[in-house]
């Protein structure tokens, strides 16, 4: 199911570019991002259309591929399925050609490229810039979690709604990858709304 | 005997460390890597065995490693989440330390674009930081990330690398905090050439607290050809050479450019050693192994009295 009708994303072929993730701009800014995350903050309504989503297939597929276009003409989105923008200032890290989840790696050019795609930013420093700029910066010192491959291609905002993502990220003290399940989440910085 | 615990108990008592930096052959003749191993002893607390650096295809690290501790030369182990998935990531970790290698440095890796063979899957199931943490819940609390419960638990030094000088600038310190926490309990970094520079981001790193909780070592090396400086110049991601580096190489005959590549090394050597916070110095010098001891000895860092190892003794002179 090909719904991606909004401009090139990372995902995209082109020839002689090869496959690897490349770092996408977001299109929506910052500010109008974490307003959107507001109005997506899971309710008793979202609950509700997250089970009924759930149970009828068609209107499943129908509902991601919506997500789907939404996304990656916003954000580069590569369908995950556990989205992190909230908390990387809406600058998605699947985009990052090593899809790093924790902050930049150490190739950044001087001038804040990426090192595998010269041409692009890195993902990094835009999500810093944004997050700055909204004084979200502490936000990207959360430890994520390593990302779960059986939930690709589904749909993060379903999941979301539903409360299956309470534990994607965690304080990045005690941040044993399997321990903290438990850990209190940092007061409104919980997975927020996939805007 | 395997050598353990040299480098744990130098940065421990609070002594000036020094690790230097080995690539295993490609090849699976070990007298290479055994031969370079021997310039070292004595003169370093551990070495680094890299991991199929710059997505280039050598003997794994666990067996360098391995080699190396056989040998009586303490290990650090560097492991990179470019080639393995997690799977494989916690069993390469357990493996090293049921046969002895003390010390790992976990880090993303290089994308094999900048490798020998560009069309392999660049892996990257965990980022470095979730690495660190999955190696020390392996530690402190026995269990894999999956929450499964481990017979026999790791008792590894964990390290990992920073760059101070990448973008985005202010954010490199905070970068490290967060390895920090999630277990390095030291940390090596990028090439400082720029002293400056590094001393500014050793500021921001005692405003958090950070060199009390993982002890840094400046990641220090000598350029010792022109070609040497255009390709670190150029061809080598989030390094960073000032103008006076460049300068002074490429103003003296060229006949005399490693020599004073190795000169700017040992000066950089003691400006770094009296920065506060600065726990030591790790020593890049691929093809140029053999030079270290020379470069640490310019630097006022005498060998080590070899009988001591691997136990801590030998004091360095100052």
């Amino acid at each position: 199911m090909s719904a991606r009708t909004a401009p090139s994303s990372s995902a995209d072929p082109a020839p002689g570019r090869p496959a690897w993730p490349r770092p996408v701009r977001p299109r929506l800014p910052g500010w109008l991002a974490y307003r959107l995350q507001r109005v997506l903050a899971p309710g008793r309504a979202y609950r509700w259309l997250a089970g009924a989503l759930t149970r009828s297939p068609p209107a499943y597929r129908a509902f991601t591929a919506t997500e789907r276009a939404a996304k990656g003409g916003a954000f580069g989105c590569r369908m995950c399925g556990q989205c992190t923008l909230p908390v990387t200032g809406y600058a998605c890290p699947e985009t990052c050609p090593k899809k790093l989840r924790n902050g930049p790696c150490g190739g950044v050019g001087a001038d804040g490229s990426c090192e595998v795609f010269p041409d692009s930013r890195c993902v990094w420093v835009v999500a810093h810039e944004r997050a700055q700029r909204e004084g979200r910066v502490a936000d990207l010192l959360l430890f994520q979690r390593p990302v779960d491959h059986r939930r690709a291609g589904h749909s993060a905002w379903v999941s979301y709604w539903a409360g299956d993502d309470a534990d994607l990220w965690v304080p990045a003290t005690g941040t044993g990858a399997a321990s903290g399940r438990d850990a209190a989440r940092p007061s409104g910085a919980g997975p927020g709304g996939r805007a | 005997m395997t050598a353990g615990g040299r480098l744990r108990a130098r940065l421990g008592s609070g002594a000036f460390a020094v690790t230097a930096e080995i690539s295993p052959p490609r090849g699976a003749e070990p007298g290479a890597l055994l031969r370079t191993a021997e310039h070292l002893r004595g003169w370093v607390d551990a070495v680094n065995i890299t991991d199929n650096t710059s997505a280039h295809v050598r003997m794994a690290s666990w067996a360098g490693s391995l080699l190396a501790a056989q040998a009586g030369i303490e290990p650090v182990m560097q492991l990179t989440c470019r080639d393995r998935n997690r799977l494989a990531l916690q069993s390469d970790l357990l493996a090293a330390w049921a046969v002895g290698i003390p010390n790992v440095l976990l880090m993303t890796g290089d994308h094999p674009k900048f490798g020998d063979d560009p069309g392999a899957v660049p892996v990257f199931d965990l980022d470095s930081v979730q690495l660190l943490g999955a190696a020390r819940t392996m530690r402190e609390e026995g269990r894999l990330i999956s929450g499964r419960t481990l017979t026999g638990r790791p008792g590894w030094l964990i390290g990992a690398v920073e760059n101070p000088f990448a973008p985005p600038a202010g954010f490199r310190a905070a970068r490290l905090a967060k390895k920090a926490a999630a277990g390095a309990e030291f940390a090596q970094t990028q090439f400082v050439f720029d002293v400056t520079g590094f001393g500014r981001w050793m500021a921001a790193v005692r405003d958090l607290g950070l060199d009390q909780r993982c002890r840094i070592l400046a990641g220090v090396g000598a350029v010792r050809s022109l070609r040497a400086l255009d390709h670190l110049r150029t061809g080598v991601p989030g390094l960073y050479i000032p103008d006076e580096v460049e300068r002074r190489l490429r103003g003296v005959p060229a006949g005399r450019v490693a020599d004073e590549g190795t000169r700017i090394c040992a000066e950089i050597i003691e400006q770094v050693r009296v920065i506060p916070g600065v726990s030591g110095v790790h020593v890049m010098a691929p093809g140029y192994e053999h030079g270290i001891p020379g470069i640490l000895e310019r630097a006022g860092l005498a060998r080590q009295d070899p009988a001591a190892a691997p136990a801590l003794g030998g004091q360095r002179a100052h």
